[in-house]
């Protein structure tokens, strides 16, 4: 869970069906949480990729995408979440990954995906 | 695989078998992949993604590459930004390079022979592009791999390589899976184009005799043209297919080819013809299957309406006297649309008959001579055209207006109609 990391009001409003959706976001000015689903693959993960380009197209420097509900990345979800990486570098956003699992944060590891961005809350 | 796996063994990396065992999941996931997916583009996309997927890869492209255009032009692309080249072309010198190469991935750095990267190695640089990746299949340069830096910073190690390349051969098969594909709808469509050709040749030879035949009998000019427009629209009344319908069309055109060797004082006699010519005359449908038979139709049913147009349902017919269900149905049809012919245009002995005489006729033999669903089928389509419910003026046309302004022809069309649906046709077993 990533309330903790949210400031200002918007995590108060956060409702039960926001949270379960496969992809919502909170918004607190500059940053923009985007919530993975249970299995990041091409499907899911372009939906997230989508949003993380909006929420940067908006003005927020701040991306964290939250994995507190994902069980499994594919290789296509890493090249995507790779995309997400390289495009909030060439928008001066950083990225952040929360709640993300053992066997992903290994994952991300060995790929080298930790070098360009924080795990939080694991 | 297992030449991957003992790499990995020995591979001083921890990790080593958990990069192999991801590596796997990638590559079985493009096998089905490029396996299942009918979506070309779709297919290479994620591939790709996949390929990057599997090792960490920051950014890449696949390339599709025409012998033609002597050109490299991107199917998909990640992180490789706007100004990445859609399209960079290829020398003849490096299509050969790559060919002897085959599917291996080779070092930006060390392949500066190439002219590729002569014209194109500022853009790869400036794109931290590592590797370059021939896709070879069946020894055709089908694309290129343009593969960038890991995420990790480490340079690419052979176990690396390995898998690239192995995850390559199948996007290079998709490529050439797609090739064929486009290669056989090309050929599909020549030869779709060959046989609409065709067939306007066929139909317009089939015409042309028909005018041929026609030209024998000065006073039914044009008879074999109007039965195969009867014939057309009685099988369009039937709903049959488009195709079948050409096929029916092409029967009614056909059907009195026989009568090429009729002499023309028999066809042409202004008097009621005696036994002996009667006989000469008859024997036109055998004649006519005779001719047609040896031709090679697209519709197989021709030769027999040519033979069998002058049978009746009661077996009074000719040549063979044959029952109701011994009939080929185009026969009937045929049958139909000349005897509706013979009875609306003038003859050497005798005028036409007026409308409502001829629809009585066809009342009369309905179910005798003529099926009565083809029967219908023909009063069907005229009173949609009395009624004006069908703006196509096809009897029209063919036998003119005061014809079908005969006062209370609608009404008189609609009894009938009415009178023949109840009448069935005679079954009689020989």
């Amino acid at each position: 869970m990533i309330h903790d990391l949210e400031v200002g009001t918007a995590a108060a409003v956060v409702s039960e069906d926001v949270y379960f959706s496969p992809i919502a976001t909170l918004e607190v000015p500059h940053k923009a949480v985007v919530y993975a689903g249970d299995y990041l693959n091409k499907l899911s993960g372009e939906s997230v990729e989508r949003e993380c380009r909006q929420r940067m197209a908006e003005g927020a420097t701040e991306l964290i995408v939250d994995f507190s509900r994902t069980e499994i990345v594919n290789s296509i979800g890493v090249s995507i979440l790779l995309g997400v990486i390289d495009a909030a570098k060439s928008n001066g956003a950083t990225v952040a990954f929360a709640d993300v699992n053992e066997g992903t944060a290994e994952l991300f590891e060995m790929l080298g995906v930790t070098n360009h961005v924080r795990l939080i809350n694991n | 695989m297992n030449d991957l796996l003992n790499k990995t063994a020995e591979s001083p990396k921890t990790n080593g078998g958990s990069k192999i065992v991801h590596a796997f999941g990638a590559l079985a996931d493009l096998g089905a992949e490029v396996a299942n997916r009918s979506n070309f583009r779709d297919t290479i996309r994620t591939s790709l993604h996949l390929l990057l997927g599997s090792l960490g890869i920051m950014r890449g492209g696949v390339a599709r590459y025409s012998r033609f255009e002597g050109e490299l032009s991107l199917a998909a692309v990640r992180g490789l930004g706007d100004e990445f080249p859609l399209a960079i072309s290829l020398t003849r010198e490096d299509e050969r390079a790559f060919l002897e190469c085959g599917t291996r991935a080779l070092e930006v750095a060390d392949a500066r022979d190439l002219t590729l990267l002569s014209l194109s190695g500022w853009i790869l640089e400036a794109k931290d592009i590592e590797l370059i990746v021939p896709l070879v299949v069946h020894d055709e340069l089908l694309g290129m791999l343009f593969i960038g830096e890991k995420a990790s910073g480490e340079r690419y190690t052979t176990h690396d390589k390995d898998v690239i390349c192995a995850m390559g051969r199948h996007i290079g098969v998709a490529i050439s899976q797609r090739n064929l594909l486009t290669e056989l709808e090309r050929k599909a469509d020549e030869t779709r184009k060959l046989y609409d050709e065709m067939r306007t040749t066929y139909n317009d030879t089939v015409r042309a005799f028909a005018a041929a035949i026609d030209s024998k009998d000065k006073y039914t000019e044009g008879h074999s043209t109007r039965v195969g427009k009867y014939t057309e629209i009685i099988a369009r009344e039937l709903a049959w297919a488009e195709d079948e319908i050409e096929g029916a069309s092409v029967a009614g055109y056909l059907h009195d080819v026989g009568k090429l060797t009729v002499e023309r004082k028999i066809i042409n006699a202004p008097y009621k013809i005696d036994a002996k010519e009667s006989k000469e005359l008859n024997r036109h449908p055998a004649v006519g299957y005779e001719i047609l038979m040896p031709i090679h139709h697209p519709y197989a049913d021709v030769p027999l309406a040519a033979k069998y147009h002058h049978e009746r349902l009661d077996g009074r017919g000719y040549p063979d006297g044959l029952y109701d269900r011994e009939i080929p149905y185009i026969a009937k049809i045929v049958n139909l649309a000349d005897s509706f012919d013979a009875m609306t245009t003038d003859r050497p002995y005798k005028r036409r008959r007026s409308a409502p005489d001829v629809v009585e006729d066809l009342r009369r033999n309905s179910g005798l001579q003529f099926a009565p669903e083809i029967t219908s089928a023909l009063l069907r389509g005229l009173l949609r055209e009395t009624s004006g419910d069908s703006k196509n003026r096809r009897f029209r046309k063919l036998l003119g207006r005061d014809y079908m302004e005969t006062e209370n022809l609608t009404p008189l069309l609609r009894k009938t109609l009415d009178e023949i649906g109840t009448t069935q046709a005679i079954t009689l077993s020989v």
